[in-house]
C-alpha cells in the first residue's frame, strides 16, 4: 500500500516508469526465449550487414556528446523543479494576481511547442541582445554569445511549466487534516511548508515527476537544432560525413533507450528507498 | 531600430509583402497533419490495446515492444528514422512488386510518422480505460452471446470512453505540439514557414510569438471542443466532490 497518487494518465503512456520494467524472471517463458532468440538473430544481422566502420572514429565525440545530453538532463530538470515549486505554491494559495500570472504562465508554455519556444529564444532573444550595448558590454556577453545557454532557458523553463502543474495538484491534495495538525503543534508557516507540506506534495507528485524527467531526457535532442552538440548532434554529424542514413539513427535509439533504463531503474532504486505506510 | 522591427505589423499582412498568409497555410499544414496523425494513432491505438489485453503471448510481447521503445526514444529520432526508413521501405516494397518508384508527400509522410509515435501513446490510454470498464459488463455482453467484434463495438468502446476522453484530450493537443518536429525533416509546418519567414525580414521576435499565439489560439479552441465532449461523454456519472 502506498499513498503516493498514481503518475498522470498521459505522462503514462508517453513515458517508461519504474512500474513497467520486466522482472528477471519474466524472461524465462517458452515464447519469450523465442523471441528473444529470433531478436538477436536480427541484432546479429544488423551488426554484420551493416555499416559500422565509422563507430571508432567517432566513439569520443559520442561519448562527450552523451556527456552534454545528461547535463542538460539534469540541470534543466533540478532548475526547472525549484522554479514549478512557487509556481504550484502559488496557484495553490496565493493572491489572485500572482495566481493568473502563473496559471497564465503554465497555460501559454504548455501551449506552444517546445521547438517554436527553443527558436524563439535562440533566434529572437540572440537578435536582439547585441542591439543593446549594454548587454554587449556586461560579464554575460561570452555566454550569451554561446548557444547552450539558450538550450538551457528553454527546457528548464517548459519544465517548470509542466511541473508546475503537477505541484499545483499535489499542493492541493495534501490533506488539509495534516496541515491543521501542523498548525496546532504551533508550526510557523514557513517551518510547516518546509516539514510538512513540501515534503507530503513531492511524496505525492513522484511519480509523475519521475514520468516528466523521462520526458524531458525525450526532449533534450531538440537543442541540436541551435548548434548545441549534444549526441543527436553528433550522430547528425556522422550522418553528413558519411552518408549513411540508417546505422548512425539506429545506434542513437539504442544510446536512448539505453539512458532512459537507467533513468528508470535509478528512479525504481529511489522509489523503493521512501517509506510508505504498510507496505 | 529594434522598437522598429517590432511593431513593423505590415509584415503579418495577408497579402504577399507580408507573411500572414504563409503562416496560415502553414498552420494549415499543421492541423491537417495533426488531424491525420491522430486518426491513425487512434486506429492503431485501439488495435494496440485490444491487442495487449486479448491477444496471445507472441501478439502481446511484440505490442509491450512497440509501446515500449515509442516510450523511450525521443519523438525527434522517431521521426527521423520513420520518416527516412517508412519511404524507403515504401519504395523498395513498391520496386520488388514491379510499380516503380512514388513519390510520396510529406503529407502523407508526416501523417504516417506522427501516428506511429501517436499509436504507441493511445495504445497505453487506451488499455488503462478498457481496464477501468467493470468487467461484468463485459462478461454480460459475451453471456448474451454476442460476437467479440460486437462486444468492441457495442460495449467495450462505448463503456470506456468516458474513461479514456481526459488521456486522448492531451494526446490531441500532444499531437498538434508535435507536429512541430516535422520541421526538422523540412515538412513546411507552422514552425519551418515560421523560421523561414523570420529569416528572411530578420524580425524573428514578431514571427515567432505570432506563430506561438497561432499554436496557444489551436490549443486554447480545441479545450472549448474538449470540455463540451468530457461533459457530454460524462452525462450520468456520479459527480466527485
Amino acid at each position: 500500500m502506498t499513498d503516493a497518487t498514481p503518475p498522470d494518465v498521459t505522462t503514462h503512456a508517453m513515458a517508461i516508469l519504474p512500474e513497467d520494467l520486466p522482472t528477471a524472471g519474466s524472461f524465462f517463458k517458452p515464447h519469450r526465449i523465442v523471441l528473444l532468440l529470433i531478436a538477436a538473430a536480427l541484432v546479429f544481422c544488423v551488426v554484420w550487414f551493416m555499416r559500422w566502420d565509422w563507430l571508432p572514429q567517432y566513439l569520443p565525440r559520442l561519448g562527450h556528446g552523451i556527456v552534454v545530453t545528461l547535463a542538460m538532463l539534469f540541470s534543466t530538470s533540478i532548475l526547472g523543479f525549484l522554479l514549478a515549486v512557487p509556481l504550484g505554491l502559488v496557484q495553490v494559495t496565493g493572491p489572485w494576481p500572482l495566481k493568473t500570472l502563473a496559471s497564465g504562465f503554465c497555460t501559454i508554455i504548455r501551449g506552444t511547442p517546445l521547438l517554436l519556444q527553443l527558436w524563439l529564444l535562440y533566434y529572437g532573444l540572440g537578435s536582439l541582445f547585441p542591439q543593446f550595448p549594454a548587454i554587449r558590454h556586461s560579464f554575460l556577453w561570452p555566454y550569451l554569445r554561446e548557444s547552450w545557454p539558450y538550450g538551457v532557458a528553454a527546457l528548464t523553463i517548459s519544465f517548470a511549466a509542466y511541473e508546475g502543474e503537477v505541484m499545483r495538484g499535489a499542493f492541493a491534495g495534501v490533506p488539509s487534516g495534516e496541515l491543521e495538525a501542523a498548525r496546532a503543534y504551533g508550526m510557523s508557516r514557513w517551518t510547516l511548508f518546509r516539514r510538512i507540506w513540501l515534503p507530503r506534495a513531492i511524496h505525492r507528485a513522484l511519480p509523475t515527476l519521475n514520468g516528466e524527467t523521462v520526458l524531458q531526457l525525450k526532449a533534450t535532442p531538440l537543442v541540436a537544432t541551435i548548434t548545441v552538440i549534444d549526441v543527436y548532434a553528433v550522430i547528425s554529424k556522422v550522418r553528413q560525413d558519411t552518408y549513411i542514413t540508417y546505422e548512425p539513427l539506429l545506434l542513437l535509439a539504442l544510446i536512448y533507450m539505453c539512458l532512459t533504463g537507467i533513468l528508470v531503474v535509478a528512479f525504481r532504486h529511489l522509489e523503493n528507498r521512501i517509506p510508505t505506510r504498510g507496505a | 531600430m529594434a522598437v522598429d522591427s517590432f511593431i513593423n505589423w505590415g509584415l503579418l499582412a495577408l497579402e504577399p509583402p507580408g507573411w500572414g498568409g504563409v503562416l496560415l497555410r502553414g498552420l494549415l499544414n499543421s492541423i491537417q497533419i495533426a488531424i491525420g496523425g491522430y486518426a491513425f494513432g487512434l486506429a492503431l491505438g485501439v488495435c494496440g490495446a485490444f491487442g495487449k489485453l486479448y491477444g496471445g503471448p507472441i501478439l502481446r510481447d511484440l505490442m509491450e515492444c512497440y509501446t515500449t521503445i515509442v516510450r523511450a526514444v525521443p519523438e525527434l529520432v522517431l521521426i527521423l528514422l520513420l520518416y527516412y526508413a517508412g519511404t524507403d521501405a515504401l519504395n523498395h516494397v513498391l520496386n520488388l512488386v514491379g510499380i516503380g518508384t512514388v513519390d510520396i508527400s510529406g503529407l502523407a509522410a508526416g501523417i504516417f510518422v506522427i501516428g506511429v509515435v501517436q499509436g504507441a501513446y493511445s495504445t497505453e490510454v487506451l488499455r488503462g480505460a478498457i481496464k477501468a470498464v467493470p468487467a461484468g459488463q463485459i462478461e454480460a455482453a459475451r453471456a448474451y452471446g454476442m460476437s467479440p467484434f460486437k462486444v468492441m463495438t457495442r460495449v467495450t468502446l462505448p463503456a470506456m470512453l468516458p474513461y479514456a476522453i481526459p488521456g486522448l484530450s492531451n494526446l490531441w493537443l500532444i499531437a498538434t505540439k508535435d507536429t512541430a518536429l516535422l520541421a526538422v525533416v523540412g515538412f513546411s509546418e507552422l514552425t519551418l514557414v515560421t523560421r523561414q519567414a523570420a529569416g528572411a525580414t530578420k524580425a524573428y521576435v514578431l514571427f515567432f510569438c505570432a506563430a506561438g499565439a497561432l499554436y496557444l489560439a489551436l490549443t486554447l479552441v480545441s479545450n472549448v471542443f474538449i470540455k463540451i465532449i468530457e461533459r457530454h461523454s460524462r452525462r450520468g456519472f456520479v459527480e466527485q466532490a
